[in-house]
């Protein structure tokens, strides 16, 4: 258990479930990426999933709106929808400081 | 023309069975197929358990397969709520035929980041329809997705691209909704985007409540557009159609006996068949004696009666019929009496319609008595229970049922008027009356009218003792009509009357038989005198014969002792 805090400690847990290859399923990939390079440096995990291609994936993880990223760690839980185009927003739910950088 | 046209959207528009008592005749064969319907209402009102029976009323009536997708409860507790009336959702689901969905939104947990669309409710539901090859799905409530994203211009398109993705599907969607405001929904979205919309009500008068159900819309389809009252019990929804209104009813020739076998003949030859009959009086002159014996005579020829007793249990209707010679408790046994004892007050007047409809509906009795309808009046308002009672009439004259309704008179009130509203319904109505003379009451049956037949005009005396019901003319005398002790009077004083008159006519006659017996007397004694006459005038002829012969004799030996000679 310990060991699982210190991990989150140091990597954030990022799922962006996407819908095939919409404008804001895109949009989103890109925005994501690009965050994470510029925010988070090698302190993360991210995975992209397209629920197209694993529909029970939606019921499973209570995917409503697409895109839908979900942040599994560190806790609490959290759920961002959209393109990902707000980082300001992103930033703050992650929890992440600009002055990371 | 409009037969054409009639055809032609009967031709066009398909509908899916709700099989849901009463709802597939008010919307005229069940919910358009492959289209949306919106069911709204306020909390409490039954939204979730109506379009619950509509996935498995499609499953069990239909062979449809269905979908649930719940955005408020939990399948466990969907499951849980559905068991009460009888269903195993696990076991539908365990075969394939019902998927349920959880949908969870939860506004704290999601931040909106940028543009987004609904394509995973999308996924999810096709997912689950395809999956079971459902062709039913119900969202219930789709507005809890405004409580979880604040974007409403990004829902109101995708909840609308949401109703025409179902409709290319062909899913014949149910989508609830709470009520707003000043519109049907608090969105004001799904009314519009939905092809029929039914709109459920609870509501509470004089502290009884009543639920009520009305199709507000219907694309391309007639429907009945009155509000219903409908009803949730162990057996789901039942819906109250409440009136055909065109008087069409069969009707029947047959005739069935009141059980009273004098009132049979003052009606000429009992109640018709399907008719109703209103039995007035005030209290105590015999009412539900009379409905006892309707009910005995019913049960007597193998026919079902129902019994609806609004002021009196069951219990104490079957033995004080007991105290007349009428015992119910073998047909109760043998479930061909049926008591439903209910309190007017226990119900609104709709619901106890929605609820008698329910009970005929099983049980399918002949008769129903209905003792008293006065309560029902008393429990609400005039208007509403005249509305009622016509609306209940019109139910049972359509199922050719005979219905017998008493009616409590209040004292002095002129009977034939305070009737008025009620009696026009009653094909026969009959009086009772009390007739206080001479310092005694007695009771007195009148058939004031009773439609289609030859009744008598005559009033009957109506007398009840532990033999029962005994209907026995007046004594119509010089002395004017009399009842009770005054007519047993009159009846002895003619009785006695008669006797003497009996007894001077027999002396007359025996004096008559006597002299009769004198005369055949002295004819048989002249007889005899004849005969001795003629008795004697034989004797006297063969004597005078016997003396000729011996004459010649004696000549002859004479000749021949004087020495002559014998000559011949």
């Amino acid at each position: 258990m310990s060991n699982d805090s210190s991990l989150a400690d140091e990597k954030i847990v990022l799922r962006l479930y996407i819908t095939g290859a919409t404008h804001h399923s895109m949009q989103a990939v890109r925005n994501i990426q690009k965050l994470c390079e510029e925010y988070l440096e090698n302190s993360y995990d991210l995975d992209i999933i397209d629920v197209y291609q694993q529909p029970y994936l939606a019921k499973e993880k209570q995917i409503i709106a697409a895109p839908t990223l979900i942040k599994t760690q560190p806790y609490p839980v959290r759920r961002i929808v959209g393109d990902m185009s707000d980082t300001e927003k992103i930033l703050t739910v992650l929890n992440v400081q600009k002055a990371t950088k | 023309m409009v037969k054409v046209h009639k055809e032609q959207v009967l031709v066009s528009l398909e509908k899916a069975p709700t099989g849901i008592n009463g709802l597939d005749e008010i919307t005229e064969g069940g919910f358009p197929k492959g289209r949306p319907t919106l069911i709204a209402g306020n909390a409490g009102c039954g939204k979730t358990l109506l379009a619950m029976e509509f996935l498995i009323k499609g499953i069990t009536e239909c062979n449809e397969p269905g979908v649930f997708i719940s955005f408020e409860e939990s399948a466990k507790d969907l499951v849980l709520n559905v068991a009460s009336l009888g269903y195993d959702l696990d076991d539908f689901v365990a075969k394939g035929k019902l998927r349920i969905d959880q949908v969870i939104v939860e506004r704290s947990e999601i931040e909106e980041a940028g543009e987004y669309d609904l394509e995973g409710l999308f996924i999810r539901l096709g997912y689950a329809i395809d999956s079971i090859g459902a062709k039913r799905i119900v969202l219930d409530t789709l507005e809890s997705l405004f409580s979880g994203f604040t974007n409403q211009a990004i829902l109101r398109a995708e909840l609308r691209r949401l109703f025409q993705w179902l409709k290319d599907k062909g899913m014949t969607a149910i989508i609830t909704g709470e009520r707003g405001d000043t519109s049907l929904t608090r969105q004001g979205l799904e009314e519009y985007v939905s092809d029929c919309v039914i709109l459920l009500d609870h509501r509470i008068e004089d502290q009884i409540s009543t639920r009520r159900l009305r199709v507000v819309k219907y694309r391309g389809s007639t429907h009945g557009t009155n509000e219903y009252p409908f009803l949730i019990d162990e057996d789901g929804i039942t819906v109250m159609p409440v009136t055909s209104l065109n008087l069409n009813h069969p009707v029947s020739k047959e005739r069935i006996s009141s059980g009273i076998e004098q009132l049979d003949v003052m009606l000429g030859g009992g109640f018709y068949k399907g008719s109703s009959i209103l039995v007035s009086g005030s209290s105590g002159t015999g009412k539900t004696n009379v409905s006892g014996y309707l009910a005995d005579a019913t049960c007597k020829t193998g026919a079902k009666c129902l019994y609806v007793a609004f002021e009196e249990s069951p219990q104490q209707i079957t033995r004080n019929l007991q105290s007349i010679g009428i015992n119910l408790n073998p047909y109760i046994k043998q479930d061909l009496l049926q008591f439903r004892a209910v309190r007017a007050a226990s119900q609104g007047l709709e619901m106890h319609l929605a609820s008698l409809y329910k009970v005929i509906q099983k049980f399918k009795p002949e008769v129903v008595v209905i003792d008293p309808i006065t309560t029902l009046a008393s429990s609400s308002n005039v208007r509403d229970a005249q509305n009622m009672l016509s609306r209940m009439m019109d139910m049972l004259k359509a199922e050719n049922i005979t219905a017998m309704m008493t009616s409590l008179t209040q004292g002095h009130e002129n009977l034939e008027q305070t009737e008025n509203s009620v009696s026009s319904f009653a094909d026969t109505w009959l009086l009772l009356r009390d007739f206080e003379v001479n310092g005694e009451r007695n009771r007195l049956m009148y058939v004031l009218k009773s439609r289609g037949t030859h009744h008598s005009n005559q009033v009957r005396e109506f007398i009840i003792s532990d033999n029962g019901i005994n209907l026995v003319d007046v004594y119509l005398g010089p002395e004017g009509m009399l009842t009770g002790s005054a007519r047993v009077a009159a009846e002895a004083r003619y009785k006695s009357a008669e006797l003497v008159r009996k007894n001077q006519m027999g002396t007359a006659e025996r004096k008559l038989e006597h002299k009769r017996l004198l005369i055949l007397a002295q004819i048989e004694s002249l007889k005899a005198e004849l005969a001795v006459q003629d008795t004697e005038t034989e004797n006297s002829n063969a004597n005078e014969e016997e003396r000729g012969a011996h004459d010649s004799i004696d000549k002859a030996a004479f000749k021949v002792s004087r020495g002559g000679k014998q000559s011949g």
